[in-house]
């Protein structure tokens, strides 16, 4: 049964090697995409971090931003 | 007003992930089971065709999202709204990798059946003409630095990109091609629906896969737009 699923009447090699490329294109991307989410969520934390008092009042003030500060607790993948 | 529409969407996009990741598992696994053990093999290219379950909803996916990208780019040239370009830059990356997928197993699944790994076939080089044009498209975002330029030139890239979509699409029917002609259309199918069933099965968990990659990404030109904002404090 495995010897079956493994050899796929001898185009296991060709069909095996599609679906392994496939899935890691999708682990490459996702991968890529995720990193570069992670570091444009850093970049915003540091800065805002560094935001003064008042500076950070004005940010508050505004919906898109305190959105941007839920992110991290809703984005979790 | 534009950036508040952006953000809403935003807000939804954010929670929206999560259970998007957790649908698209779930549809692939189901997909890969059906594709890989339960569908039957073809009586002329046996179990070959199984093949057939990455490569064409890669193709029909990576054609989809350049159609979209195309359109919402007319939408960006009429109305000058930055929404659309937002989210067309967002939709580029999946469409690209899926347009692979779909040259890479197409090359694979050309050595057993016709015995090349490569022709200058009509459709294959029409789908590595869209490749061509997906790189295009994102590059132009990467290296263009000027806004207003960018998405100008990323618009009319695009928009070229759509004469190609029709060529893929008939290619099979105006040439002479390898390529088999469509077996499916509106009509119907000339596939089996054991083969059917897989197939559209696998197209789900890929769409799924490119919808869940576009969230992330627009989160992302979102943040980046903020951090911008940051700055200007």
């Amino acid at each position: 049964m495995i010897n079956e699923l493994l050899l796929m009447n001898g185009y296991g090699l060709y069909v095996w090697s599609s679906f392994i490329f496939t899935v890691l294109c999708f682990i490459s991307l996702y991968y890529i995409i995720k990193t570069h989410l992670v570091k444009e969520q850093n970049k915003f934390k540091i800065k805002y971090s560094h935001l003064t008092e008042e500076e950070i009042e004005t940010v508050k003030k505004q919906e898109t931003y305190r959105e941007i500060l839920d992110f991290n607790n809703i984005s979790k993948i | 007003m534009v950036m508040k529409n952006l953000f809403k969407l935003n807000k939804i996009s954010l929670r929206a992930q999560k259970y998007i990741f957790i649908l698209f598992i779930i549809v692939l696994s189901v997909g890969l089971l059906e594709a890989l053990i339960l569908s039957p093999a073809d009586y002329k290219q046996s179990e070959s065709v199984r093949i057939m379950y990455v490569h064409v909803p890669s193709a029909w996916t990576s054609v989809g999202i350049f159609s979209l990208i195309a359109f919402l780019s007319l939408g960006q040239m009429v109305f000058k709204n930055k929404y659309f370009s937002t989210i067309a830059k967002s939709l580029a990356p999946s469409g690209l990798i899926f347009n692979i997928i779909a040259l890479v197993t197409g090359a694979i699944w050309g050595k057993p059946t016709w015995g090349t790994w490569w022709a200058w076939d009509a459709r294959i080089t029409s789908m590595l003409i869209l490749c061509i044009f997906y790189i295009l498209y994102i590059l132009s975002w990467r290296v263009l630095e000027d806004k207003n330029n960018v998405e100008k030139i990323t618009s009319i890239i695009s928009i070229l990109g759509l004469i190609n979509l029709p060529i893929i699409k008939f290619s099979v029917e105006w040439w002479a091609t390898l390529h088999q002609p469509a077996s499916i259309s509106i009509s119907g199918s000339s596939i089996h629906s054991s083969m059917l069933l897989p197939l559209f099965i696998m197209t789900a968990a890929f769409v799924l896969f490119s919808f869940l990659i576009f969230l992330m990404k627009y989160n992302t030109e979102l943040i980046k737009i903020k951090n911008k904002g940051l700055d200007r404090i």
